[in-house]
């Protein structure tokens, strides 16, 4: 958790979050009807940073249970971003890595939490400049609601109706030293921003 | 935690901290990915206008920070002394203050004379980026330089660094020596005497910084050497007998490269072929002149990136 969290709930634990991947695993088989010939034209792409090992995670569930294994790439959106102007310092620029050409194929966009919509729409624009997918489709393990741009997700782990002055805290253990999905409260700071 | 850089500006390394520099060589390594892509440009500044103001010739200085700021989608405008206002006398305040009157969010500057930048940054709100004044500072070609040698090794703690030619009037000496420095690199100054400091600063830096007039001293054991361009329209004052004797006692020719096998050579160009460097080794292998252009555009990209965070009021 960041310094000042409040906890309200525990939305997912460690048991939750593996059941949840292995049965979005199984929807996105599904409906790409995933064989070894389909891998060539499918791609998982996660979202810096946690988005990342989400879709590590998806892909490594679907080599194990169905032995196909599909590419895997890396996207920052940081320098698609639109609220530019707002912030004082600029955010880490994060490595893009995606070893395979985009063009055709049937893109899973992967992400830990959807909320204003923002982050997706950078993420696309991000990937509109590196090819021309046949589909985009997106993944989050949790729906928080409150848009504010027309987005929606394919394959959501869970959706969690949520305040303003609430934040989801994912934590994987890839990156984080703990496990699980945590909705917590942020106090505002002297200047009204939250921490 | 404090992620972003400690300044507004770039005026110069000498207070850089390390974080600070491989946060920005870091950041450049990112945006240098975009330069590798079919489409060459993000939409990060879109709304911010950045002016080139150059005060003196420029050629890859000013396109490398042109392109940058293009590939950033910034708007750009570019100020050249000559055909300007300021041929008909006007002061460098009086033509800074008639450009932030426009709303410029930056100002790229290159002057003649040191302090310059910092000068400007007292007259105007832009956030104020060091493109060369006088013999100053060169910032941006000493992080394109350390980004050049931070691929080819893997820190630049520890490894000896030597700087070869007119170190007395050259801005990029300068900021090498600051940065290199402080990024823990062991620096060796190189040159005829009268193109050497009479005294050097006692700076606590991680390196440690040496002078000799001897080629051979500067590269034993080297891992890197620098040479610098001999301003050949500024002999007029003659510091040193003749073009053929500098390239005989300081030019890097082949025999260095046979002697010393590891040995990577650089240069800030335009290289006078023949004097600082033996025509053949600007094009070996080893001399990665080239790549330092290139990495020119990516660290000029990420120093426009980070700093134009600072343009916005907090």
């Amino acid at each position: 958790m960041e310094p000042n969290d409040v906890i309200k709930a525990q939305l997912m634990d460690a048991q939750d979050l593996e059941r949840t991947l292995n049965r979005m695993a199984r929807q996105i088989v599904e409906m790409f009807n995933l064989d070894e010939s389909r891998a060539s034209s499918f791609a998982l792409i996660g979202m810096q940073s946690r988005g990342v090992h989400i879709a590590a995670r998806i892909r490594q569930i679907i080599l194990d249970v169905d032995g196909i294994d599909v590419p895997l790439g890396i996207l920052d959106a940081t320098m698609y971003r639109d609220d530019f102007r707002l912030r004082f310092k600029q955010p880490v620029v994060r490595e893009t890595k995606i070893d395979f050409d985009i063009d055709g194929r049937d893109i899973v966009l992967v992400d830990d939490v959807l909320f204003t919509g923002r982050t997706t729409r950078a993420g696309l624009d991000a990937l509109t400049d590196l090819g021309r997918p046949a589909s985009v489709h997106f993944l989050v393990l949790i729906d928080r609601g409150l848009r504010e741009l027309p987005i929606k997700a394919d394959f959501v782990g869970k959706r969690v109706p949520t305040l303003p002055g609430e934040e989801v805290r994912v934590r994987l253990s890839e990156m984080d030293d703990k496990e699980g999905i945590w909705l917590v409260e942020r106090p505002f700071n002297a200047n009204n921003e939250r921490s | 935690m404090n992620t972003g850089l400690d300044h507004r500006h770039l005026l110069g390394l000498s207070d850089y901290s390390a974080r600070e520099i491989n946060l920005i060589l870091e950041t450049a390594r990112r945006f240098r990915d975009i330069l590798n892509r079919p489409i060459k440009k993000v939409p990060t500044l879109r709304g911010i206008t950045v002016v080139n103001l150059f005060f003196e010739s420029s050629t890859r200085t000013r396109i490398s920070f042109e392109l940058a700021e293009k590939r950033l989608s910034a708007d750009t405008v570019n100020f050249s002394a000559s055909g300007s206002s300021v041929s008909k006398g006007e002061s460098l305040k009086d033509t800074a203050q008639n450009i932030e009157a426009m709303k410029i969010d930056m100002v790229v500057v290159r002057h003649e004379s040191p302090g310059a930048p910092h000068f400007l940054t007292q007259c105007v709100d832009a956030v104020v980026i060091n493109a060369g004044d006088g013999a100053h500072e060169h910032p941006t070609q000493a992080l394109l330089d350390m980004l050049t040698i931070s691929d080819r090794f893997d820190s630049l703690s520890g490894l000896n660094v030597s700087i070869v030619g007119d170190i007395l009037h050259s801005r990029v000496a300068r900021s090498n020596i600051h940065g290199l420095l402080t990024m823990g690199a062991n620096v060796t100054i190189c040159g005829p005497q009268s193109l050497l400091p009479v005294h050097l600063e006692k700076m606590p830096r991680a390196g440690s910084l040496r002078i000799t007039n001897r080629l051979e001293e500067a590269l034993e054991g080297c891992d890197v050497a620098m040479a610098l361009r001999i301003q050949l329209e500024r002999q007029g004052r003659s510091l040193f007998p003749s073009m053929r004797e500098y390239h005989e006692q300081f030019g890097i020719q082949m025999h260095h490269l046979d002697r010393y096998k590891d040995l990577i050579v650089m240069h800030p160009g335009p290289v006078n072929r023949g004097v600082e460097l033996a025509s053949e080794v600007v094009d070996h292998e080893r001399a990665v002149i080239l790549n330092q252009v290139t990495n020119g555009v990516a660290v000029r990209m990420s120093v426009l990136y980070l700093l134009s965070g600072q343009s916005s009021p907090e």
